[in-house]
């Protein structure tokens, strides 16, 4: 089973507590009447789906309910790092930079 | 909030006598090393408070409210489970009344009565942590999961509230309509454990 860290309950739990809530760090528009039907398009539909490492949004729906953040490998399905929502994207990961 | 939730019309009887019977009530289930049974009723809320407000909320219900996750805080017959970062779940079995307690709690919560929407179990005995194993993953040796350890998590396909008060024993709350699922899925672990 694979294991994900919490970052709220500060623990690695079953990945069957866990549900993946889509990519992260996409700002709503403040004023989303005004934007063009292209822009809005930009900002509901279009993803970026990327091969390598991904930054997703998860929820620990069955343990603290919290929505937090994870960077993952969309080819291995590793997790590399998880935080908290509202923190920036890590500017830093573990591994990386040697 | 709270406060309107408990409030009485004025022509509500004196004495509103509910009969509380929970699903399954009486039921119980043994293997050599293990019982499983249904609890009696209890009160039940779910609570959701800013850290603010965590002071007044404990001093209001008589128990400090867990701040480390997986903990729990017990007196007199209530305990308080830490569900998530700003939220508890409070079971009180001596007949209090923790809906009404939070209304003396003036910093700003969400305090819902939720008695009756859970079935609670108990699984005790030596046989206890393999019953539960059976369906939950998650690591529940004395280790990662120990004595006053509490979760929010699964049981085979449905949700559950985890609380170990006892080194051999669990308390396994669910919502009512999965009462018979997770009874009959305890019922079978328990003849396993025993095997
Ligand atoms: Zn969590």
């Amino acid at each position: 089973m694979l294991l994900i860290h919490c970052p709220y309950c500060e623990e690695e739990r079953p990945e069957i507590e866990f549900r993946n809530a889509g990519e992260a760090h996409i700002a709503r528009p403040s004023d989303i009447a005004s934007i063009s039907d292209a822009d809005f398009e930009k900002f509901f539909f279009i993803r970026d789906n990327t091969k390598g490492l991904v930054y997703e949004r998860w929820r620990h729906v069955h343990g603290c309910a919290r929505f937090f953040n994870a960077v993952r490998d969309s080819v291995s399905d590793k997790f590399v790092m998880t935080y908290k929502a509202g923190e920036p994207k890590p500017k830093k990961l573990p591994g990386a930079g040697k | 909030m709270a406060k309107a939730a408990v409030k009485k019309p004025a022509s509500a009887p004196a004495t509103a006598l509910v009969e509380c019977r929970p699903a399954l009530a009486g039921r119980e289930a043994s293997g050599s090393n293990v019982k499983v049974s249904v609890l009696p009723p209890a009160e039940r809320i779910s609570l959701r408070a800013p850290e603010a407000s965590v002071a007044a909320l404990s001093r209001a219900l008589g128990v400090t409210l867990p701040q480390k996750p997986k903990t729990s805080a017990s007196k007199n017959g209530r305990t308080v489970l830490w569900l998530g970062p700003d939220e508890w779940f409070v079971i009180d079995e001596a007949g209090g009344n923790p809906l009404d307690d939070c209304t003396n709690a003036k910093a700003l919560h969400s305090a819902v009565g939720v008695s009756h929407r859970n079935v609670a179990f108990a699984v005790s005995g030596a046989g206890a942590q393999a019953t539960v194993s059976a369906g939950c993953p998650q690591d529940l040796s004395l280790d990662a999961f120990p004595v006053g350890a509490c979760s929010r998590t699964v049981l085979g396909k449905s949700e559950i509230l985890l609380y170990r008060p006892a080194a051999d024993a669990f308390r396994v709350e669910c919502w009512r309509s999965f009462s018979d699922y997770v009874f009959t899925f305890l019922t079978e672990a328990a003849r396993d454990a025993a095997a």
